[in-house]
């Protein structure tokens, strides 16, 4: 919220409670905030994926609406079946709290047009469920489709087993939809925005969405 | 009537489950060398209001199919419908 109303200046940003309906009415994006849902009993946003709300968001985002799910969101995301596979306990058991360094994948979508495919960004990671896995044909489809945004890599860009903090299968950090609408990631871009707070890579993905609304609109 | 369904939920063979593994070397270090692999699901008991232990079993199975289990990784069986709160399928003894 404070990333994106005060850093980014969006004075309309608002909350949504889970229990409401309705996502309210001309909204460009949906941002599924990290956290901790439900307890996350049963599997990690298998529960929030029912709260009223999720109806809402399913369908904006079926409409062709710009969802962004971060950690628990993402978590979310795979549950609602919005994107594919899902998010299992970290291969150490343990909850990864730690600066992390993603490799950028893709600069061609709405939500990393600011950055830049190859460049290295530095984000922190916190969860404890955060190993994405997916069956083999489910994998090798994201591969080829080249829906992998982000990868765990060193602080050189290489993506190595070293350089995964939970596991996950080809060190996939976060992925988009087949239609580019829909993007989730398990590191915390909102918490790197500004410089006081170490770093401020986050905020291009919030920019890149800035820039995204600002032409459509334009065009519009 | 009231029944009582049980449901296990296994992880997919093929996918890794690192609890599992923990428990697995600490058995073999406790010495259970018999023991070659160790996995860890869930078992939940629905107490399910139906007329009949084929309602409540299809009850259980599409709760199962909708929220229970995530067919991505697991998969689910009912193991038990019951009208007592035992799990074992031998009845206990009545004192």
């Amino acid at each position: 919220m404070h990333a994106v109303k005060n850093v980014l200046g969006q004075p309309d940003t608002e909350f949504v409670w889970h229990k409401e309906e309705s996502i309210g009415k001309d909204v460009d994006l949906v941002i599924l905030p990290g956290g901790f849902s439900y307890g996350d009993y049963l599997r990690t946003g298998a529960i929030a994926r029912f709260s009223p709300v999720m109806k809402d968001v399913i369908r904006f985002a079926k409409d062709g609406g710009t969802v962004l799910g971060i950690c628990n969101g993402f978590q979310v995301l795979c549950e609602s079946e919005l994107l594919p596979g899902v998010l299992i306990r970290n291969e150490s058991l343990k909850f990864a709290c730690k600066e992390v360094y993603l490799k950028v994948e893709r600069d061609n979508t709405r939500f990393t047009s600011e950055l830049e495919r190859g460049e290295v960004i530095r984000i922190p990671i916190a969860h404890g469920e955060g190993n994405y896995i997916a069956d083999a044909d489910v994998l090798a489809d994201l591969e080829a489709n080249d829906q992998v945004v982000f990868r765990y890599s060193t602080a050189h860009g290489e993506v190595v087993r070293e350089a995964n903090p939970n596991g996950s299968l080809n060190n996939i950090a976060g992925i988009i939809n087949k239609e580019g609408n829909v993007m989730g990631l398990m590191p915390h871009p909102e918490r790197a925005c500004e410089h006081i707070l170490g770093s401020a890579d986050g905020l291009k993905i919030f920019e890149s969405l800035r820039e995204y609304f600002t032409v459509t609109e334009t065009v519009a | 009537m009231k029944y009582y369904v049980y449901i296990a939920i296994e992880r997919k063979e093929a996918i890794l489950d690192p609890q599992g593994k923990a428990i697995e070397h600490a058995l073999d270090s406790l010495g259970f060398k018999e023991i070659e692999n160790t996995r860890v699901g869930k078992l939940m008991r629905l107490t399910i209001n139906a007329g009949s232990p084929e309602a409540a079993r299809e009850i259980a199975e599409s709760a199962s199919a909708k929220l229970l289990a995530n067919p991505i990784m697991e998969t689910f069986s009912v193991i038990r419908v019951s009208e007592t709160p035992v799990l074992s399928t031998v009845e206990p003894e009545i004192a």
